[in-house]
């Protein structure tokens, strides 16, 4: 393979404290990999783990009841997970950066956007006020802000959402990260703003070669998107695949519910096929494979053993007992020489 | 048919500002609107945030008032009543809001909130009462045993069906579906359309169904209205407008929607700009400012709203060439 893995997340656990003795798992045993110049989709519905996957990689728990407590976080060979927060501080915003959902409440409400960017550009590069200001216009110029001038000047509460997105994406790209993640970037915004901004996205990557990984609930949003999708289920990775394979031939039976679930505009159906039940609770997931009490094709041994991520071979795994014999065997061999 | 809902020319506007900041200027919430709702179908407004799509519901809710115009509901106009007056026609005009947590409250067991209307509105019996709430609930797809329980005990999706139970507990003519499903994840979002539709047979419901997501739109719709900056800019019966969009927004709302297909051929026509200001709204067409086939005549006076029959309505100049 020729592109290179930037970003490598080996079986990442990360744990919400709840209680004196209790915790949750939010993420569990997560691994996957995403290389350069290319868009990975993390999906999924709400409380599946995707947020807290992000958060975990850039290190984003201090002050909370959240820890990472297994697995290996590599950015370009560097595992993250053991470097101190001063570390880290000089590798977010350079190395790797995020933007998030909200980018009206990720913005500072009390300083103008001049301030903002020169900032983050200052404390990661040499360069002195002014310079760093020039490079600022230039990025608001590249992320297709038409006045950037004005917008410098502006504070946040005066920029529309689609505005503030475009800020906190020259923001988030002035040190040339080699990863971006981009959690639900585009939900809040309205669709003919995100179609813009989608658009931007695609045309960073194209121009820097940068990893993004794209979190969203969009499955619109990831086939337009992403060359490579996962889809995560109750904090654990159910199914990974290339785009057009999955829309084609999802394999696992949650993501075929999924896909089935999403109203397609054009195709004239007036009923959807929906999956019964809802998302199970952390503190209390069931025993064996977590999507068994909704699945359709559960049978005996789903509901007492959990199955693991079958490698399929060609980027396709899946976490399901059906798919069990049609795993490659190839890893395996490998490792037992 | 005699239409159940009729909307004339509504105007509705809000001061600029609150307290100190109040100032004349005014935000041009809705205006100039006008459709009819008929029995039996689902009516759909759909636009981008801030066009003034919850402000129509709220105005046939009389949750509003409008400053112009008329709103018959049943044979009756019902803008100008007094909340007292309204108060038994409530009982034919039901409300699902779009966040089932802000709207269930929170110190209010599960059958106590649904059976809030019938309290209102009839005279049952405690017990009669529980009787209807415990079938209602069953009807949602909750049982009897969710009845006394608090809403934080329910996820998003079993709070909706509880909000949908509520609507439906005096038998409602017409109910207003604020973004009923934008809170839900896609698989619940599927199950709770679904039940929408089963109700709608079941009780002969009327709905005026408020999203901005089109495909949702396009799956539960009968007819839909879509709204920019206060003005509905097309209205047009579902195959239609899905089939056949004429005004320019619609074609560029319609192309922006991500397709869940990869596979799909993608030309964007994409929009230049935000959607400008309510405040000082520009003279003649809303959409002037971002519409690539913008003219000097677009910017002279109001556009009027031209029927292509079949109940096809557009107001844009430029549809013949």
């Amino acid at each position: 393979m020729t592109e290179q893995v930037l970003l490598d997340v080996r079986d990442l656990r990360t744990e919400f404290k709840t209680g004196r003795k209790q915790s949750v798992t939010a993420v569990n045993g997560v691994s996957f990999q995403v290389r350069s110049g290319e868009i990975v989709g993390l999906v999924g519905e709400s409380g599946c783990g995707k947020s807290v996957t992000s958060l975990s990689i850039m290190q984003l728990f201090r002050n909370t009841n959240g820890k990472v407590t297994g697995g290996e976080v590599f950015l370009k060979g560097k595992n993250l997970l053991t470097c101190s927060e001063k570390e880290m501080r000089a590798i977010r915003g350079k190395e790797i950066s995020m933007i998030f959902q909200e980018p009206m409440s990720s913005l500072n409400p009390s300083m103008r956007i001049d301030a903002q960017l020169i900032e983050a550009i200052r404390l990661h590069t040499d360069l002195d006020k002014k310079a760093a200001r020039a490079h600022a216009l230039d990025m608001l110029g590249r992320v297709g802000i038409a006045n950037p001038e004005m917008v410098l000047r502006s504070f946040p509460h005066q920029l529309s959402g689609g505005m503030s997105q475009r800020v906190m994406i020259a923001m988030a790209m002035c040190c040339d990260p080699t990863v971006l993640i981009a959690d639900e970037p585009t939900t809040a915004l309205d669709v003919t703003i995100q179609a813009q901004i989608l658009q931007l996205m695609r045309k960073i990557r194209a121009e820097n070669d940068t990893g993004i990984l794209l979190i969203t609930h969009d499955l619109g949003v990831v086939a337009e998107m992403c060359s490579r999708v996962i889809v995560m289920y109750a904090g654990r990775i159910v199914e990974e695949a290339p785009v057009e394979e999955l829309f084609a031939c999802p394999k696992h039976p949650y993501t075929q519910g999924l896909i089935a679930s999403v109203p397609k505009l054009g195709s004239g159906v007036t009923s959807l096929p929906s999956i019964p039940g809802s998302v199970p609770d952390l503190s209390m997931m069931p025993e064996g494979c977590k999507f068994a009490p909704r699945c359709s094709k559960a049978c005996d041994r789903c509901h007492k053993e959990e199955p693991a991520l079958f490698d399929l071979g060609g980027d396709r795994k899946s976490r399901c007992w059906l798919h069990e014999s049609e795993q490659v065997k190839s890893t395996k061999k490998e490792a037992a020489v | 048919m005699t239409p159940l809902l009729s909307v004339k020319n509504v105007t509705k506007t809000f001061p600029a500002g609150k307290g100190m900041k109040a100032s004349k200027a005014r935000v041009h919430a809705v205006n100039n609107i006008s459709f009819d709702i008929y029995p039996g179908e689902t009516f759909s407004v759909v636009g981008e945030s801030g066009c003034g799509k919850s402000t129509t519901g709220r105005l046939v809710d009389h949750l509003l008032v409008p400053d112009s115009g008329e709103i018959w509901f049943n044979g009756q106009d019902i803008s100008k009543l007094s909340e007292k007056e309204m108060r038994p026609l409530r009982k034919d005009i039901q409300m699902i809001f779009q966040d089932p947590n802000g709207s269930l409250n929170p110190r209010m067991r599960v059958e106590d909130l649904v059976a809030e209307p019938l309290l209102v509105h009839t005279n049952l019996s405690a017990g009669e009462r529980l009787k209807v709430v415990h079938e209602l609930l069953q009807i949602v797809g909750l049982g009897a045993k969710h009845a006394r329980r608090y809403p934080h005990e329910f996820s998003g999706g079993q709070r909706q069906r509880i909000g949908i139970a509520r609507a439906l507990t005096v038998r409602p003519k017409l109910i207003i579906a604020d973004e009923p499903v934008s809170a839900l994840d896609v698989s619940i979002q599927a199950q709770v359309l679904n039940l929408m539709q089963k109700l709608q047979q079941d009780y002969d419901l009327t709905y005026l169904f408020i999203s901005h997501d089109l495909s949702v739109v396009e799956m539960i719709s009968d007819r839909i209205a879509v709204m920019y900056l206060g003005s509905i800019v097309e209205l047009a019966p579902k195959k239609e407008l899905y089939g056949n969009p004429k005004h320019p927004y619609t074609k560029a709302l319609l192309s922006a929607v991500p397709i869940p297909d990869p596979t799909a051929n993608r030309e964007h026509e994409l929009l230049q700009g935000d959607i400008p200001s309510t405040i000082n709204l520009p003279v003649g067409c809303p959409f002037q400012t971002r519409c690539p086939r913008c003219t000097e005549a677009c910017k002279q006076k109001p556009i009027e709203p031209r029927d292509l029959g079949n109940g096809h309505i557009v107001s844009c100049i430029h549809i013949d060439d």
